[in-house]
C-alpha cells in the first residue's frame, strides 16, 4: 500500500477545505493509506518568490520534518508541488545537510492528478459518487503544475474517467491567468487585466464550469467572473469534480 | 537612453488606459510572432529543436566561459582584415567614439540598420546634436524614429503602433496622400529611404553576432536595409555588446538555425550579411569599417547568478510568449530592453535601484524560459534579483514585514491555526450573499484594479484542520 501524506496546502486549509476532503477521498480510493500531518501550515513560496530565503527555508525545514516518513507527499496544488519538488533543492547550500532531505522529499512530491496516474495507476474512479448531471468543463493549466512539472494530460485523462463530464478547451489554455501570489495585489491592474483575459477566454468555450488544479488561479478566476457579473459559471478544483462533489453548493 | 523604469508602475497604468495601445498590443498577442514559432518547431520536430536549443546554450556557454579570449581572438582576426576595433566600457564611450569617427572623416548622414546598443547609448540624439543626420532604415524603427519613439520590441520595434497611425505618420513627414495599403506604405518608406541610402557616407549597423575565427560581424534582417547599410557608405561601424562573441561559423549557424525560427519562426531570415573588414581596394564598399564593442555592465555579470543572461541572442520570444508584455506594451518598462528578458537586464545595465518594479512585476509564469533558443532561465533570474533587493533594502518595509509575519506565524502550528481560525471566520461574516468579498486587508490591489478588479471569494468558514480534526475525534469516540 501507498503510503501518502496529504499536503492540503495553506490555501486549501483556509479558503476551500472540501477540496482538501476530495482530495482525501481520491487518495484513498486510489488505495493508498493517507496520513495528514496535524500541525502542516505552509510550504514556504510565498517567503521564496519574494525573495525571502530565509522565511522560505524555515518552512521548508518544518514541512521536510513533518513529511519525510511518508513515502510521497502530495499537494492537490501545481504550484505548491514545484516549490517542493523543484525548488526545495535549491533553497539550500550544497554542504547544507538540509540539502539531502530536501532532495530526498522533492523525490517524492507528486502534484495530485500526477500522483494519481502515473504512481497510483488510476484506471476507474468506480467507487465515487456518480455526477448526476452533465457537466461541459473547460481545463485552465496552471502555470507551475504544466511548465514545472509536466501536468497536462494527467487531469484530462482522470476527467475523462467521469462519465458526465465533456471537456470543452479554451483559447489559450495554458496562458497564465494573472495570480503570481502577491504579484495579483502588488501589480492589481495588470492582474486584473490578465484575469479578464483568461475570463473572456472561459466564457467564450461556453463551459460551464472552468476546472483547475490550483487555489490562487482558482480564487483569481472565479473573483473576476464575478465581478464581471458572470455568476454562473462554476469554478472548480479538479479534484472536486473527480470525487463528486461538484454538485455541492 | 534615459531610463524610465522608475516609473513602471504609471507607465504601466497609462498603457492600461490607452484604448489604442491595447487594441494594437491584442492584435500581436493574438495572431502574431508566437503562433509563427509554433508552427517552425513543428516543421522543424519538436525533439529536433529541442537538441538544437541545447547546442545553442552549449555554444553560448563555451563562448562566456572564456569571453576574454575569443574577445582577443576576434579583435585579432578582425584587425588582420583591417577593421579597427574599438572598445567602449559604457554606453556613453561608445557614443563619444562614434562621434569621434564622423568628426575624423568628415561625415554627414548616418544610415542605420537596428542596433539596440545604439538605443542604450542614446546615439541619434548625439548624431543629430554635432550636424550628423542619423537615418533609421529598418522599417519599424525607422517609423519610431518619426514618432520620436523608442523601440517598444527587441525585433518588432514598432509593434506597438496600428496601420491607422503609420499611415498618419508617413502622411505629415512624406506628404502627399494618405497611403492606407501596407504596400503602399512600405513602397512609400523604400522610396523615402533609398535617397538616404545613396547619399549617407555613414553606415551604423548593430551585430547579431560576433565571429572569432574570421573577425566578422553578422547581422539578420528581412528588408535587406542591413546590407545596404554595411555596404552602401564609405564608413561602416558596427556596434555591438561584448557578449556578442561566438568562436566558430559553424557555431554561428546552428545559432541562426534557432535565433530565426525562435524570432519570427522563420527557417533563415530573408537577408544574412556578414562583414569582414573593409572593402579590398578594386572593389566597391565602404573604405573604413571599425567594430565598437561595448561592455555597458555586461562584464560585471559574469561569474554571477546573472551570467546565463549573457546568453540571450536578442530573438524575442520571451517578450512574444509574456503576458504581462502582452498587456503593458515595452514602453512600460521604461528602457531599451522591455519584457522579461528586460527585467533582468535593464536592472543589470542601470541598477537594481532605478528599476526595482521590473523583477517585481511578472507572475513567474515560466512562458519565456520554455521557448528560450538558449534556455535562460529567466524566472530564476526574477526570483535572484528580487533577492537582491530584499538583501539592499529596496522592498517597503511593510512587504518585508508581512513576509515575515507569515513565517514566523506558519512556523508556529497552535498559533496558526488559532489565528487562521478566527481570521476565516471574520472574513466570512463580512462576504455579501454571493460569499464574495469586496475588500480585503492589505489587499486594495486585488479589489481596487483599473479595469474594477476582482472580489475575493470568501472563505468557507472552518478550515481543513479544524474540520478534519473534528471528524477524527468522532471517529475515535
Amino acid at each position: 500500500m501507498l503510503r501518502v501524506g496529504l499536503f492540503v496546502t495553506c490555501l486549501v486549509d483556509m479558503m476551500r477545505p472540501r477540496i482538501g476532503f476530495a482530495a482525501l477521498r481520491l487518495l484513498e480510493q486510489a488505495g493508498c493509506s493517507v496520513t495528514v500531518p496535524a500541525a502542516q501550515t505552509c510550504c514556504g513560496q510565498p517567503g521564496w518568490n519574494a525573495g525571502h530565503r530565509a522565511s522560505a527555508q524555515a518552512l521548508a525545514k518544518k514541512l521536510i520534518a513533518e513529511f519525510e516518513s511518508c513515502d510521497y507527499v502530495v499537494p492537490p496544488s501545481g504550484s505548491c508541488s514545484g516549490m517542493l519538488r523543484v525548488h526545495y533543492p535549491e533553497l539550500f547550500a550544497a554542504d547544507d545537510p538540509w540539502r539531502e532531505r530536501a532532495r530526498t522529499l522533492a523525490a517524492r512530491s507528486w502534484e495530485l492528478t500526477d500522483f494519481l496516474v502515473n504512481v497510483a495507476g488510476v484506471k476507474n474512479l468506480k467507487n465515487l459518487p456518480e455526477n448526476p448531471t452533465r457537466l461541459t468543463a473547460t481545463y485552465h493549466d496552471s502555470c507551475s503544475g504544466l511548465r514545472e512539472l509536466g501536468v497536462k494530460t494527467q487531469p484530462r485523462t482522470l476527467l475523462a474517467l467521469r462519465p458526465g463530464v465533456e471537456l470543452r478547451e479554451m483559447a489559450e489554455c495554458e496562458t497564465c491567468c494573472g495570480f503570481g501570489g502577491t504579484f495579483s495585489v502588488k501589480y492589481g491592474d495588470i492582474s486584473s487585466a490578465l484575469a479578464e483575459r483568461k475570463c473572456a477566454n472561459i466564457a467564450a468555450s461556453g463551459a460551464q464550469a472552468v476546472v483547475l488544479g490550483d487555489l490562487g488561479c482558482m480564487l483569481n478566476i472565479e473573483g473576476r467572473l464575478r465581478k464581471r457579473g458572470d455568476l454562473d459559471t462554476k469554478v472548480l478544483h479538479v479534484a472536486e469534480v473527480l470525487a463528486g462533489e461538484d454538485q455541492l453548493p | 537612453m534615459k531610463a524610465q523604469s522608475i516609473h513602471f508602475k504609471s507607465r504601466a497604468a497609462a498603457a492600461l488606459d490607452n484604448a489604442v495601445l491595447q487594441d494594437n498590443l491584442r492584435r500581436f498577442s493574438s495572431g502574431g510572432l508566437a503562433q509563427l514559432r509554433s508552427n517552425a518547431v513543428q516543421a522543424y520536430g519538436p525533439a529536433a529543436f529541442e537538441e538544437l536549443r541545447d547546442a545553442a546554450q552549449g555554444i553560448r556557454n563555451r563562448a562566456l566561459a572564456n569571453l576574454d579570449a575569443w574577445i582577443e581572438r576576434f579583435e585579432r582576426e578582425a584587425v588582420r582584415r583591417g577593421a579597427t576595433v574599438l572598445f567602449a566600457e559604457t554606453a556613453e564611450q561608445a557614443r563619444d567614439l562614434v562621434l569621434d569617427i564622423a568628426r575624423r572623416h568628415g561625415l554627414k548622414k548616418a544610415v542605420k540598420s537596428k542596433s539596440m546598443l545604439s538605443e542604450e547609448a542614446g546615439l541619434n540624439d548625439a548624431l543629430d546634436g554635432v550636424g550628423v543626420q542619423p537615418v533609421e532604415t529598418d522599417l519599424g524603427e525607422y517609423i519610431i524614429q518619426l514618432a520620436r519613439e523608442a523601440p517598444s520590441h527587441i525585433i518588432a520595434p514598432a509593434v506597438h503602433k496600428s496601420r491607422d497611425q503609420v499611415s498618419d505618420l508617413f502622411q505629415q513627414h512624406h506628404g502627399g496622400a494618405r497611403k492606407t495599403a501596407i504596400t503602399e506604405l512600405t513602397r512609400e518608406a523604400r522610396e523615402a529611404l533609398r535617397r538616404h541610402f545613396l547619399s549617407a557616407d555613414l553606415g551604423i549597423s548593430g551585430g547579431n553576432f560576433l565571429v572569432a575565427e574570421t573577425g566578422s560581424g553578422a547581422i539578420v534582417t528581412n528588408e535587406g536595409n542591413g546590407r545596404m547599410v554595411t555596404t552602401l557608405p564609405g564608413v561602416h561601424v558596427c556596434i555591438t555588446g561584448i557578449e556578442k562573441v561566438v568562436p566558430t561559423l559553424e557555431d554561428f549557424s546552428t545559432l541562426l538555425r534557432v535565433l530565426t525560427r525562435s524570432a519570427t519562426g522563420q527557417p533563415i531570415s530573408n537577408y544574412v550579411s556578414f562583414f569582414t573588414g573593409p572593402a579590398a581596394a578594386d572593389t566597391e564598399g565602404p573604405r573604413h569599417m571599425y567594430f565598437i564593442l561595448v561592455d555597458g555592465g555586461r562584464s560585471a555579470m559574469l561569474g554571477t547568478d546573472l551570467q546565463d543572461m549573457l546568453r540571450c541572442i536578442r530573438c524575442g520570444a520571451c517578450q512574444n510568449h509574456c503576458p504581462v508584455y502582452q498587456t503593458v506594451g515595452g514602453h512600460a518598462y521604461g528602457w531599451v530592453y522591455a519584457g522579461p528578458m528586460g527585467s533582468v537586464l535593464t536592472p543589470a545595465f542601470i541598477g537594481l535601484e532605478n528599476s526595482p518594479d521590473l523583477p517585481q512585476a511578472a507572475t513567474l509564469c515560466a512562458a519565456c524560459s520554455v521557448v528560450c533558443p538558449v534556455k535562460i532561465p529567466l524566472p530564476d533570474l526574477l526570483r535572484n534579483l528580487r533577492e537582491k533587493e530584499i538583501d539592499r533594502g529596496l522592498r517597503p518595509w511593510y512587504e518585508v514585514l508581512g513576509i515575515r509575519l507569515w513565517s514566523w506565524f506558519a512556523q508556529r502550528p497552535m498559533l496558526y491555526a488559532l489565528a487562521t481560525k478566527l481570521a476565516m471566520r471574520l472574513l466570512r461574516t463580512m462576504a455579501n450573499q454571493r460569499g464574495m468579498l469586496s475588500w480585503l486587508p492589505f489587499g486594495s490591489g486585488w479589489t481596487k484594479a483599473r479595469n474594477g478588479g476582482r472580489f475575493m471569494p470568501a472563505p468557507a468558514g472552518k478550515t481543513f484542520r479544524e474540520q478534519y480534526a473534528a471528524s477524527k475525534r468522532s471517529k475515535g469516540a
